[in-house]
């Protein structure tokens, strides 16, 4: 299938139901470790990201476009850190896919703008219990997947599960960035909150282009 | 009345909307031609707003002053980030986040910016602040009593005493008056063995109604510096 601005228009969608539906579970996990806002932070900003959706008068022409108004909109109406973080990630990701339609380089180029947004951000590297972790695996895995010849459905599908197995990776890690490093080591055997909603908004591209997860 | 607005502003960007307006408030009062603008909160409540903080930039900006950024928690620095990438260059350029303690670095910002200071001044004020507490317990850090080589020996020192009289001792409004005068003078001031145009210092001290300042200077202005911090404690700082 095609990468088009409908599947970016269908993603961003399938991103603000899975936030909504994982509320809960993320307001729960950021009360772990950090201040409990996550899940509501995250479902205020993708409602208004779907309410501006709702009030185009016609679809973007390319897919930046549709993911430049998902940054503007998170940076707003966030409030916390995930707002600035994923408001860059989007926005950065937004740069490099001024196109009606995206490639199997062209995922790529959208996921490894998206984690050079989140570094610039927070300053995390893999490890600290972050977004990151969930990010960087989703690039080293779609890079490989695009090597090896896969369609664009498939490369974002292999992205999503890299994020998957990478965000369960921190439950063991003791963070040493954002709010839940000033837990220290109470903050090991918990899911990073940041990592499964990076988490989510990929098998929400990713299901979005018809992969398998 | 108006006032001279200093060529510095200062932004201040909280999760909290009245942590910001708070800190702005005891900025100002201390520095009052400095425009100080508060960015704190969501329209919801605790968190920080794209939008607040990019308005507050701009504003503080406006007429070509430069601008130096106070932010609190995590969010806060981040969004500030976020509004400088897509800001608009010559904009961006003016402006500069410190990474400072939040009242502490407002406080020694404003001051500075008062007397005159320039971008990297203020900005240098702020990120000193912290250290003014970073020996906690030990006093303040040491300041140099000798003077630094081509000027006037420890014999070309004017001194100066006096007694505290106001109610409230050297509390944060004198401690200010005199930290951004003695910054405008050709002199180099101490009092009580701190700098005295330091605000966060002069605070630290503590002096309460009934202590001794005691003042040396040095420099052009050294006569000046102490007949003016002797003449303000004589004269209550106004509030006798």
């Amino acid at each position: 299938m095609t990468l088009d601005v409908a599947w970016a228009i269908d993603w961003v969608r399938r991103a603000a139901t899975a936030v909504v539906e994982h509320r809960e579970e993320l307001v729960e996990l950021d009360r772990q470790i950090g201040d409990g806002d996550h899940g509501e932070n995250l479902t205020r900003g993708f409602t208004a990201v779907v309410a501006k959706l709702d009030a185009l008068a016609e679809p973007p022409a390319l897919v930046g476009d549709v993911l430049r108004l998902v940054a503007t909109t998170l940076m707003s109406t966030v409030g916390g850190a995930s707002g600035p973080l994923y408001g860059t990630a989007f926005l950065r990701a937004a740069k490099v896919t001024g196109l009606p339609a995206l490639g199997p380089d062209g995922v790529v180029a959208l996921l490894e703008a998206g984690l050079e947004g989140i570094v610039a951000r927070g300053k995390a590297v893999p490890g600290e219990k972050t977004m990151v972790d969930a990010w960087a695996p989703a690039v080293a895995a779609a890079v490989q997947a695009a090597e090896e010849g896969a369609p664009a459905s498939e490369v974002l599908g292999s992205a999503a599960r890299a994020a998957h197995a990478g965000a369960l990776a921190t439950i063991p890690l003791v963070a040493t960035k954002g709010r839940a490093s000033y837990l220290g080591e109470r903050s090991a055997g918990h899911l990073d909150p940041g990592a499964r909603s990076s988490d989510l908004l990929l098998a929400a591209a990713a299901l979005a282009a018809g992969a398998q997860l | 009345m108006t006032r001279e607005v200093a060529a510095v502003a200062l932004v201040l960007v909280s999760h909290s909307r009245e942590l910001a307006q708070g800190a702005a408030h005891v900025a100002e009062q201390m520095a009052p031609g400095v425009l100080v603008v508060p960015a704190g909160g969501t329209e919801d409540g605790l968190g920080t707003s794209f939008a607040r903080v990019e308005e507050a930039l701009e504003r503080a900006a406006d007429g070509g002053r430069s601008v130096v950024v106070l932010a609190d928690l995590g969010s806060a620095v981040l969004t500030t980030e976020a509004v400088l990438e897509m800001a608009d260059e010559e904009l961006a350029a003016r402006v500069r986040v410190a990474d400072a303690p939040f009242v502490e670095g407002a406080v020694a910002a404003a001051v500075t910016a008062h007397g005159g200071g320039d971008l990297a001044g203020v900005l240098a004020s702020a990120q000193q602040a912290g250290a003014v507490f970073a020996g906690s317990g030990q006093g303040p850090a040491p300041v140099d009593p000798e003077p630094a080589a081509g000027e006037p020996d420890v014999d070309g020192a004017v001194r100066g005493r006096a007694v505290l009289r106001n109610p409230l001792g050297l509390h944060a409004r004198p401690a200010a008056v005199l930290a951004r005068r003695l910054a405008a003078m050709d002199a180099r001031v101490t009092i009580n063995g701190v700098n005295g145009a330091s605000v966060l210092e002069l605070m630290k001290l503590g002096l309460v109604t009934g202590d001794a300042v005691e003042v040396v200077a040095r420099g052009a202005a050294a006569g000046d510096a102490v007949a003016l911090v002797v003449g303000e404690v004589e004269a209550g700082f106004g509030e006798v």
